[in-house]
């Protein structure tokens, strides 16, 4: 399965929203894609627009001051 | 089988792009949102950066927005190409640094490529007529529709009945009848169509959700754009005139003093990019220098932040200043009183 990582960090939401958005963009269903966030604001925006979008949240922590959330991919994207 | 027919809705996070894009489901169209990134979104950065505003519940409006009608967003950076926008405005300024008109007109053309590109049929945008003194008169949403290239697939639902009648009303994709004939600045027709939807938790109306709308960004943008002798900036400009008190004490550099923690801690981002001081007998602020200083400056830039110090009625306060060489020295130095700060600093 693939995994990828997007690093966010620095970026204010909606970049870090966007970064994911464009990474998932031909992803085939069942990838992954791990962001790496610096703005708190990433824990809601990214699963809120994984939810619109078909994609699932795996997996939401906090490690050292980042904020980590990793999306599999849904069936349309 | 008759074709679905499908439109993409602009969606800011406010009220008017929800009820827009619901009405127009209602009338059985296949709606996605499209919301565009041009740096100068006033929701979320502050909110990220100041740490008083961080115990407020956080979320961005726009997804808030799809999430509750049920559709997708499609967010788009819009960054680089906004700046060409934000330059050269063809229709001028509003009040401030505000370029409305030619913002709207960007992202209807904007929009209006992406349909194309992914086959979709229409424009819905929650504009009403009269509601906005450049971008949403009378006379100036058919400039919008013109020279957005949409033309007459540009559809706004909330005053469809008061504009010429667009493409999927002529094709019969939409009812006229359904649409609605709000005019004018009041919000009352809005909040009663909200309340028929069922709807009561959206995002207040705040007169735009633009920095650019702002008095004091837009002067700190047009000093910043001065001092550089041109119109340029990068996001990280942006971002730090969102935060911080700005003081020009000399034309070829500015001070930007936090206010409070959460500022400090974002600031602390910028350490390689700037000469930063913080002072250190005394708790204080961080600061960071925009331009090029000498010695002089920066005592004068650290006699400035001693005085937004614990330290700024002391004799001496200590202050660290790092070099973008990566070298550091301690000052001691005597605070400004505040007769010696000129309010011309203050920008």
């Amino acid at each position: 399965m693939t995994r990828l990582v997007v690093d966010a960090r620095r970026l204010l939401c909606p970049m870090p929203v966007i970064r994911v958005q464009d990474r998932v963009k031909g992803l085939p269903p069942g990838s992954q894609v791990e962001a790496i966030c610096t703005d708190p604001g990433a824990l809601n925006d990214i699963p809120a627009w994984a939810r619109i979008s078909g994609h699932k949240v795996m997996e939401t922590r906090t490690e050292d001051g980042e904020y980590i959330i990793v999306v599999e991919v849904g069936p349309e994207s | 089988m008759t074709k679905q027919r499908k439109a993409v809705a602009l969606i800011s996070g406010g009220l008017d792009s929800l009820l827009a894009a619901r009405v127009i489901q209602e009338q059985g169209i296949h709606v996605e949102g499209i919301n565009f990134f041009t740096g100068f979104c006033v929701e979320g950065h502050t909110h990220a950066i100041r740490k008083k505003d961080r115990a407020r519940p956080k979320r961005n409006n726009a997804l808030w927005v799809a999430e509750q009608l049920g559709i997708k967003l499609h967010i788009v950076d819009i960054v680089e190409e906004y700046k060409e926008v934000l330059f050269n405005p063809k229709h001028g300024y509003g009040a401030n640094l505000n370029p409305c008109l030619d913002c709207k007109i960007f992202m209807v053309r904007k929009a209006h490529e992406w349909i194309r590109d992914n086959d979709f049929d229409f424009i819905i945008t929650g504009e009403v007529v009269g509601q906005r003194p450049m971008s949403q008169r009378k006379d100036t949403m058919p400039v919008v529709a013109r020279d957005s290239g949409a033309e007459d697939r540009l559809v706004r639902p909330l005053s469809g009945q008061n504009l010429p009648p667009t493409l999927p009303e002529r094709e019969g994709w939409i009812q006229r009848d359904r649409l609605y004939g709000f005019n004018g600045r009041s919000r009352k027709p809005q909040m009663a169509l909200a309340r028929q939807f069922g709807l009561e938790d959206y995002a207040q109306p705040a007169g735009g959700c633009c920095f650019l709308t702002d008095a004091q960004y837009s002067v700190k943008l047009a000093d910043l754009w001065q001092a550089r002798g041109e119109k340029q900036y990068e996001m990280d400009d942006i971002m730090l005139l969102k935060v911080g008190r700005h003081l020009r004490p000399r034309p070829h550099f500015k001070v930007i003093i936090s206010r409070e923690e959460g500022e400090g801690n974002f600031m602390q981002g910028y350490r390689k990019q700037y000469v930063n001081l913080a002072t250190k007998s005394h708790a204080g602020p961080v600061a960071l220098i925009d331009g090029e200083v000498d010695d002089q400056d920066i005592v004068l830039a650290a006699r400035l932040v001693a005085r937004y110090s614990q330290g700024k009625t002391a004799d001496q306060v200590e202050v660290e200043v790092k070099r973008l060489d990566g070298s550091s020295e301690r000052l001691t130095v005597a605070p400004l009183s505040p007769g010696e700060i000129p309010q011309e600093w203050y920008l």
